[in-house]
């Protein structure tokens, strides 16, 4: 198992290599010019030009991905055009937050995801069966910001009971920190409690139908005991699959989900490069990303052997 | 006690047991009315207000960095650092003396070299300053507190230049700040004006923070725009970044925030309706809408194609794109100068008054030989202001008859795609859409968009011998009669070469909550006079 934990981790290399050609190419030849948005509207042309000079942007391609892999290789993502900080402590300022609502948002989703789908399995066929499916149904087709913005309206505007907006660190406390994260967590949480519903659903539909299920109720053993020590377990591996793809939908999720509750995460970081073309930003950002998902599925292919004593490495 | 309070005191009680004493810091309810919580219009992204010229930047900068003289709310400029001025007959030497008592944040004495080093950075990147530049002979420290421009030629708008609000304001810094390149960011914010920036606390993209600067000497008139005493009566201004106006509106509902800078005209009806909130006209100098077409090429190269476009163009259908039904937000504009501002004029503008005539511009249109090829509109969609104008546009040139090429893209490509002289096939463009604050054509002094000095100018890089011809007689005006009769001939002139096109005067709304007091109208949002009680 560590020898095949190693392999993964090394093989990580070859691909963010690939996905550092891939951003830096993709932002080269994508139109704009972080020059011109400097400059302002009321600079010259030459003044742009100049600026452009500056910040060694009229440079060949492979020199200026040469300096970057360099520097890459060194520990440095650079400094941001525009704020002149090191894209390190940029992503640095951001990351509590993003992590936070992430890992809030993913609680929050196998504790209501997970029974829901249990039940709705177990029911299948009946109402709350049906209940639990359309309120699937519902939470896929809601973008996230309607969801957003109805919760602020009902939770922080109408009752006043959370805030509408912002970020407060946890060194300044559970409760300032937890309440700035329910109204996005549960806006982002939405998609993710209905996808992970249905799969859960279906996978238990699947193994509560299998010969061992009906053994252990002729056993005598109790409806709980069934569905989630014995059935659950069986049927977590495509759960866990599902859970392990979903960080893609949360890490997509989070860049409207910090922009309608003003988080100050990696999401609006991202955006505001993106419009502004803070190249070296962008590419720190989605190399950390790429990083990030490459480890999530290392996590997923780590946790199926802990789930399915079959599955070795 | 309403519900979140005793949800906080619960949850308070539950996290100081569970982890030894987490909770939240307690603000007194003088420290809350000592600190003001503010949106501005965009982010501060960066920080050097020579180097990045955006008018957020400047804004920040403000608070932070002080000018030799302030421009006041009657438009005229006023001693701010400087104490006294001197200028010879001859109009060629200026010799300013600074006030005493001046002081940069680490507690230096602001002395003339650091004057000196600030005005040389400035002048590289100001169009003002670029053209005292071009006539200076020299500019050097008499003494610690005295200073002197020399010029080859007299330049009466000196003290204009050195307090205007366009961007880049003339800031002062520090000699070693000031030294830097010009087109390289300071790195360190060391300011001369009443606020300090809080760096170790600024997260670009969300968060800036300001602390009162306690050796700053207010002057002791009363303040007036960026002139007179500049008292902070708040020890601390927080910036808060809110991407999303609904945000935002909702956060200034609930008392999250006391001041939000630019509420969008579709949330303004719902802030009025709140009896804690007040609403009223940001900047009385407004915006001016515009779009530009390129003097460069084919249609637009001829004068005829630019003034078929004129013909037809209705502001009342740029302006109702923009600010909806309100018509307390819009005036027409038939000319290219601030409206309620003493150079106003509408000399020649009636290519832009009265019924719209669609037949007479298809005629024009015709007779500067358009045989339908594509005209290339760029226009930034994620810029409300340019998204609306850009869709009235496309229809215009439709009804008059025009093959509209429409790029719909974002502002970063924008600012790249204009400076672009090559033909619309090979990446460039014939059409893009932008606005200009009013503050900034009240007068030609930093008015880049109305020059016609061709390879020099703006965007489009019009070439109009007389508009610049008349550009220069205002410079070289003597009094404000002077003044007023070049501006009249000049907005005739650029209005039949068609430097740009004007889409009309527009003006927006701030708004904060009713514990604030001393928010003035402006060009941009001033702090000092600004109090809050709890």
């Amino acid at each position: 198992m560590v020898s095949y934990i190693f392999r993964r981790i090394l093989s990580t290399m070859p691909v963010m290599a690939i996905v550092a050609l891939f951003v830096f190419s993709l932002l080269y030849i994508a139109p704009g010019d972080p020059a011109a948005v400097i400059a302002g509207d009321q600079a010259s042309p030459a003044d742009v030009e100049r600026i452009r000079q500056a910040l060694g942007l009229d440079r060949p391609f492979l020199v200026q991905f040469g300096d970057w892999v360099w520097r890459i290789l060194h520990g440095d993502l650079g400094t941001s055009i525009f704020t002149n900080l090191p894209v390190s402590s940029l992503i640095a300022q951001r990351l509590e937050p993003t992590l936070s609502l992430m890992a809030i948002t993913l609680v929050l989703t196998i504790l209501v995801a997970v029974p829901l789908g249990v039940v709705a399995a177990w029911k299948a066929g009946s109402l709350v069966d049906r209940t639990i499916m359309a309120f699937a149904v519902f939470g896929f087709s809601l973008p996230v910001f309607v969801v957003g913005y109805v919760l602020a309206y009902l939770f922080a505007l109408q009752f006043d009971w959370l805030p509408v907006q912002g970020y407060t660190p946890l060194v300044e406390g559970l409760w300032p920190w937890l309440e700035h994260l329910i109204l996005p967590a549960l806006a982002l949480g939405c998609v993710y409690i209905a996808l992970i519903a249905r799969i859960t659903r279906a996978a238990m539909l699947e193994v509560l139908q299998q010969d061992y299920v009906r053994t252990a109720r002729a056993k005598g053993l109790g409806q709980g005991s069934i569905l989630f020590v014995h059935a659950l377990k069986n049927a977590a591996v495509p759960i866990v699959t599902v859970i392990g793809i979903g960080i893609a939908l949360l890490i997509g999720g989070a860049v409207v989900t910090e922009s309608v509750f003003a988080i100050p995460g990696l999401g609006r970081l991202t955006i505001d490069a993106i419009l502004r073309r803070d190249y070296p930003v962008i590419q720190g950002i989605v190399l950390l990303f790429s990083f990030l998902y490459v480890l999530v599925n290392l996590m997923v292919d780590v946790t199926y052997t802990l789930v399915d004593p079959r599955i070795r490495y | 006690m309403d519900r979140r309070t005793l949800l906080k005191a619960i949850a308070g009680a539950g996290s100081l047991a569970a982890t030894g004493g987490l909770s939240m810091p307690a603000l007194s309810q003088g420290a809350a009315a000592r600190t003001l919580r503010f949106v501005p219009q965009a982010n501060l992204a960066n920080f050097d207000p020579v180097w990045g010229t955006q008018y957020v930047v400047r804004n920040a900068a403000a608070m932070v960095w002080d000018t030799l003289y302030g421009l006041d709310a009657t438009l005229q400029p006023q001693r701010q650092m400087v104490e006294s001025e001197e200028v010879t007959d001859d109009g060629l030497t200026w010799t300013f003396r600074l006030r005493p008592g001046l002081k940069f944040h680490d507690g230096e004495p602001v002395l003339a070299k650091d004057v000196v080093a600030s005005l040389a950075r400035w002048s590289v990147r100001d169009p003002m300053g670029q053209m005292i530049k071009a006539i200076q002979n020299e500019l050097t420290a008499v003494d610690d507190k005295t200073f002197k421009w020399v010029l080859k030629q007299p330049y009466p708008k000196m003290m204009l230049a050195l307090g205007k609000n366009s961007t880049p304001c003339a800031f002062i810094m520090p000699e070693r700040m000031a030294q830097t390149d010009p087109f390289k960011q300071i790195t360190e914010y060391v300011g001369s004006g009443p606020m300090k920036f809080a760096k170790g606390e600024w997260v670009p993209g969300a968060k800036a923070v300001f602390e009162k600067f306690s050796d700053y000497v207010p002057r002791r008139e009363k303040a007036s725009w960026l002139a007179g005493g500049k008292q902070m009566l708040i020890d601390r201004v927080e910036w808060v970044v809110i991407p999303d106006p609904a945000t935002a509106a909702a956060a200034l509902q609930n008392g999250e925030i006391d001041w939000w800078e630019n509420p969008i005209p579709d949330l303004v009806p719902v802030l009025r309706k709140n009896r804690n909130i007040s609403v009223d006209i940001a900047d009385p100098l407004g915006n001016i809408g515009a779009f530009r077409m390129n003097h460069l090429h084919p249609p637009f190269n001829d004068v005829k194609a630019r003034r078929a476009v004129l013909t037809a163009l209705s502001q009342e259908d740029y302006m109702r794109a923009l600010v909806g039904d309100d018509n307390a937000l819009w005036k027409p504009l038939p000319g290219f100068f601030t409206p309620d501002t003493p150079l106003y004029t509408e000399e020649g503008g009636e290519i832009l008054k009265g019924k719209r005539d669609v037949a007479a511009a298809k005629k024009l249109l015709a007779e500067s030989g358009y045989t339908n090829q594509p005209v290339t509109c760029v226009v930034a969609q994620d810029q409300p202001i340019t998204k609306a104008q850009g869709d009235v546009t496309a229809d215009l040139l439709k009804k008059i008859g025009m093959n509209v090429d429409f790029v719909a893209t974002d502002w970063g490509t924008v600012g790249s795609r204009r400076a672009q002289k090559t033909p619309p096939g090979q990446g460039g463009w014939q059409m893009f859409h932008t606005w200009h604050a009013g503050a900034d054509c009240i007068s030609p002094a930093a008015y880049n968009a109305i020059r016609g000095n061709g390879d020099k100018a703006w965007f489009g890089w019009p070439t109009s011998e007389t508009v610049e011809k008349e550009v220069t007689a205002w410079f070289d005006a003597k009094n404000i009669d002077e003044e007023k009769a070049a501006v009249k001939r000049l907005n005739k002139a650029a209005l039949e070469d068609v430097i740009y096109a004007p889409t009309g005067f527009f003006l927006s709304y701030t708004a904060w909550r009713k514990n604030i007091s001393g928010v003035t109208k402006g060009p941009l949002p001033f702090f000092w006079g600004v109090s809050k009680t709890a």
